[in-house]
């Protein structure tokens, strides 16, 4: 850029020789080199004010933009009449299989009042006491005329409730609308369903959140509005479930058991088709925890999940499987069954001697400690602590309920040599129900690792190969006879070709020191059909006693089977499944050639 | 001829001050500020019965208050805008050494009225807040300031002016009032940019706005709180904000009519703060949209009569003015329909509020005044284009 100089000198010099002043010059120069700073500022200023226009106005734009759009939305708060509506579908559905409706919401209402709206507080009081007998009138009194300017009355109303007191006319007594948690079937399926009960709530809705069971464990899922309305597909069979608990309750009391707990298991998906524990609840109206006693004696206790107990002689058949598994043993090889085993201080004896030695086939059907002990002895502790880890006896079990991941097996502190023969017969190591079954269930299906869901598949499992086919043939094999001409004759069921085996263990005292002689777990593990099993059918006793006899009897093979048998025979039908019919029977019936 | 040629001041010996003023102002902006000011009375009558109530005066005690406050505040007006801008610049450097002077004496002397901060001196009938006054005077400053950077041999006004608005912004951001604070910033920000801040500078001005953001929500809990409460997207319906959403849509475009809104009820800053809520519930977006452009007319007029004023310190501070003018009203309503953080920002001219109101009514007035139609050598401009 080229500036005049303020002062130039030639023009300066000029200026003097012809006597100006040469300060106007240097004044002139600077108002020329003013003026043209203040063009160059304002032309740059013009620019940047013209942007500094475009953004203001396109900022009051947006805000005008926004204003419009907010005023003409919708408004988003819940309304009293919108809020039923929106919480309906809140929390989903729970279906058993076949799509029968195992829990669902029912529109109520709760009551609540505000008492400085009230016109007569003695009269409302008093006609309140009326229709709720659990409320007390002086107490409803005191309440009303006190300083608060809002009380809950009743969380839950029936319409006739409701209607009652709406007819009591007064502006003070409002109702608010509640979805509650209907369980339409009572007691069945208790203990899988759980409950649900209030979180948090206000005047217009309450969000209902699982307290137990599925309910809990899937309570993100139900309450999820992605999901909208698609029900929770169980893979328990309403139908079979209400015939197990009923043949399960009957055969309870018949024994004089205090408690008793069935699971049935599909031996190829692994779906629980009913799962039952007795006594049981209202998942309606679900009790309060327990506070004092055994909480494993509460109805809210799931003794097939919850309920680790020492499962006696039903371990056997895994003792059994897998030495023939490895190859030690065939079902006729010879076992030394000469008794009692001395080990150590530790006496080990049969229910009867049965002599110096018997087949394994034998020892299984006998159901010899004896016998199961010495084939424990030659597989040793390694490969059966190994054997029953991939048949999940060392983890609790998976199953979709909040309950089932407290119920970690309890295992010998340390596995002794001593240990791996108790063990080999049921007696230190305590698991649940459901674990039996998918211990079973491995046997059933030829071999494969089961492990058991609430939920519905349509498909195999395929888990991971625990034992050979043949070992399991071999085992179920057995099973039948152990039903056939063993301790479990009594579970014979026509037409469905029974398999199990009986297990019965006494208790172990509460505090320590050893086992009571009159109180025991008897339990009868089967499969059913035995040539070809579908299903595992778990049944167990607490503490049953059988006294049609001269005297007490109290083994499984009189307790447990009996039930099962009873059970199988009922719910075997229910399942679809045929009797096989041997032809022979069908006297009378010519069968000819189409 | 001569004087119309080359632009040289057409000296109107003894011509009459009314007239003159009359003539040369922006009749168009104070008609706008005017008609600001009868709506806030408009939304007075409606917003302020409920605290009026609560404090146990006579429903319209404040609308009363805010007819003296804005009687006082167009006066202070029409005598600013009567001034020439070196008077304005002369009174301006004075009254900035009194009320930054008031403004270092707020934590001895003044009151935070339990809102937990110092920003008001109580005087008994009325309490005055001194950040107020502070921005139409530390806008001339600084203009004063900045344009002395562009004069030859001139001071390094810009470096001066700088330091100035860190001082200032410390102290209240100490109060604290970030509101305020921010207005300082945006105010010497604009005026900054206009007076040729080079466009690096700029750039990085606005990248060191991040990290001074962070420190601000990491230090402060006052600030930390308004910007988590923006940032969670669900409205919840009990808060100031969500007032103020539900009174916007159940407004809709007309309104729910006159002194039929509710949010005025719930909403404890309804005159102030959220004034466009309770516009908006009763009156519809209409009015809104009416507000908009009144503040639009006013700032977008300002711009566009400055552009061509070659005088830079007239320019600066006319410029600096009126965007604190604009963002100001900006900020409040962007924040009720939640384009922005909760910002404690009066609605210029609307909202209830004695301070706020005569120093509003001083700044329009600096800005009528500094946007007054001068000769600014068009002709000059006219010449060169064509010579060019």
């Amino acid at each position: 850029m080229i500036r005049t100089p303020l002062r130039p000198l030639a023009r300066i010099l000029k200026a003097r020789d012809t006597g100006e002043n040469p300060d106007t010059i240097e004044r002139e120069n600077i108002r020329q080199r003013h003026e043209e700073m203040r063009d160059k500022s304002r032309a740059r200023a013009e620019g940047r004010l013209l942007l500094m226009c475009v953004m203001f106005l396109g900022a009051f734009i947006v805000i005008g933009a926004q204003m419009t759009i907010l005023a003409n939305s919708e408004a988003q708060e819940p309304r009293a009449s919108a809020a039923g509506a929106r919480i309906v579908a809140q929390r989903a559905d729970i279906v058993d299989r076949k799509g029968r409706i195992l829990a669902t919401n029912l529109e109520t209402h709760s009551l609540y009042a505000q008492p400085h709206h009230m016109i007569d507080k003695e009269r409302v009081a008093r006609e309140l006491a009326e229709i709720f007998p659990d409320l007390k009138e002086e107490r409803l009194v005191k309440d009303f005329t006190g300083k608060r300017k809002f009380i809950w009355i009743k969380k839950k109303l029936s319409p006739e409730q409701k209607q009652a007191v709406h007819d009591i006319g007064d502006p003070g007594l409002l109702f608010g609308p509640r979805e509650m948690r209907l369980y339409p079937n009572g007691t069945i399926a208790a203990h899988i369903l759980g409950g649900a009960s209030f979180g948090k709530e206000d005047v217009r809705a309450a969000e209902v959140i699982g307290v137990a069971g599925v309910e809990k464990y899937f309570d993100d899922v139900l309450r999820d509005p992605a999901n909208g309305d698609k029900a929770l597909t169980l893979s328990l069979d309403l139908t079979v479930q209400a015939a197990a608990e009923r043949v399960l309750y009957g055969g309870m009391r018949l024994m004089n058991a205090k408690g008793a707990t069935s699971v049935l298991l599909d031996v190829h998906t692994g779906e629980v088709i009913s799962m039952v524990s007795l006594p049981d609840f209202d998942p309606n109206d679900r009790p309060r925890p327990p506070t004092e006693g055994n909480p494993s004696d509460s109805p809210l206790f799931n003794r097939a999940v919850q309920g680790l107990y020492e499962l006696g002689s039903t371990f056997k058949i895994f003792t059994a499987a897998q030495a023939m598994d490895l190859g030690l043993a065939n079902a006729s090889t010879m076992i030394n069954t000469a008794g009692p085993l001395q080990w150590g201080k530790f006496r080990i004896r049969d229910f009867r001697n049965y002599g110096a030695q018997l087949s394994l086939t034998k020892v299984i059907v006998k159901s010899s400690n004896i016998g199961t002990a010495r084939l424990a002895q030659i597989i040793g502790a390694e490969r059966q602590q190994d054997f029953l880890r991939d048949l999940g006896f060392f983890e609790p079990t998976s199953v979709e309920l909040v309950e089932a991941s407290g119920a970690k097996p309890l295992l010998p502190p340390r596995w002794s040599e001593l240990s791996t023969m108790t063990v080999s017969y049921g007696h230190g190591l305590s698991a649940s129900p459901l674990h039996l079954a998918a211990g079973y269930a491995a046997i059933a299906n030829g071999g494969k690792r089961v492990v058991p869901t609430l939920l519905r598949r349509s498909t195999p499992q395929n888990g991971p190969r625990v034992m050979s086919e043949s070992a399991a043939r071999e085992a179920r094999s057995m099973l039948r006879q152990v039903v056939t001409d063993g301790t479990a004759s009594l579970g014979e069921v026509p037409g469905y070709a029974v398999g199990g085996k009986t297990g019965t263990a006494d208790k172990p005292k509460e505090r320590g020191g050893g086992y009571y002689d009159d109180k025991v777990i008897a339990t009868f593990a089967s499969m059913f059909p035995a040539h070809d099993p579908k299903y595992v059918l778990i049944v167990t006793l607490d503490e049953p006693v059988e006294t049609s006899g001269p005297e007490p009897r109290r083994t499984a093979g009189w307790t447990a089977v009996p039930v099962a048998a009873e059970m199988i025979g009922r719910i075997a039908p229910l399942l679809g499944m045929r009797p096989d019919v041997e032809p022979g029977q069908l006297a009378g019936i010519t069968l000819t050639a189409h | 001829m001569t004087e119309m040629v080359y632009g040289s001041l057409p000296v109107r010996g003894g011509e009459p001050v009314l007239p003159k003023w009359w003539r040369t102002l922006d009749k168009w902006t104070m008609s706008a500020i005017l008609m600001l000011f009868g709506i806030g009375i408009l939304l007075g009558l409606a917003a302020s019965p409920p605290l009026a109530e609560k404090n146990g005066f006579q429903p319209f005690h404040y609308v009363q208050k805010q007819a003296v406050f804005g009687t006082m505040a167009l006066v202070a007006m029409l005598i600013t805008s009567m001034m020439s801008p070196q008077l304005v610049r002369r009174l301006s450097v004075l009254g900035f050494v009194a009320v930054f002077i008031a403004l270092l004496g707020l934590p001895f002397f003044g009151t935070d009225f339990g809102k937990g901060a110092m920003r008001w001196y109580s005087l008994g009938f009325a309490s005055v807040q001194p950040s107020e006054f502070l921005k139409p005077v530390f806008v001339v400053v600084c203009a004063w300031l900045m344009a002395a950077n562009e004069e030859i041999n001139g001071p390094p006004g810009r470096l001066w002016s700088f330091m100035l608005m860190i001082t200032v912004v410390l102290i209240l951001a100490l109060q604290p009032d970030f509101g305020q604070a921010c207005l300082i910033l945006f105010g010497w920000g604009v005026m900054y940019f206009v007076s040729g801040a080079p466009m690096v500078l700029i750039g990085g001005i606005i990248l060191a706005l991040f990290p001074a953001a962070q420190f601000a929500y990491s230090n402060s809990e006052h600030f930390a709180r308004r910007i988590d409460g923006f940032l969670d997207r669900t409205v919840d319906p009990t808060t100031q904000i969500g007032y103020a959403t539900n009174a916007i849509r159940e407004g809709g475009l007309f309104g729910v009519g006159v002194g039929e809104g509710q949010v005025k009820w719930s909403l404890p800053d309804a005159h102030t703060d959220f004034i466009i809520a309770v516009a908006a519930e009763e009156y519809g977006v209409i009015l809104v949209w009416a507000i908009i452009f009144l503040y639009a007319l006013i700032v977008l007029r300002s711009f566009f009569r400055l552009m061509r004023e070659r005088d830079p310190f007239t320019r600066l501070a006319g410029t600096g003015l009126a965007a604190i003018f604009g963002v100001q009203a900006f900020v409040n309503m962007g924040v009720a329909v939640r384009l922005l953080p909760s910002k404690g920002m009066t609605l210029p001219f609307v909202s209830y509020g004695g301070s706020s109101l005569i120093a509003g009514g001083i700044a329009v007035g600096m800005l009528l005044a500094f946007t007054r139609s001068r000769p600014q050598g068009q002709i000059e401009d006219i010449l060169r284009g064509r010579t060019r």
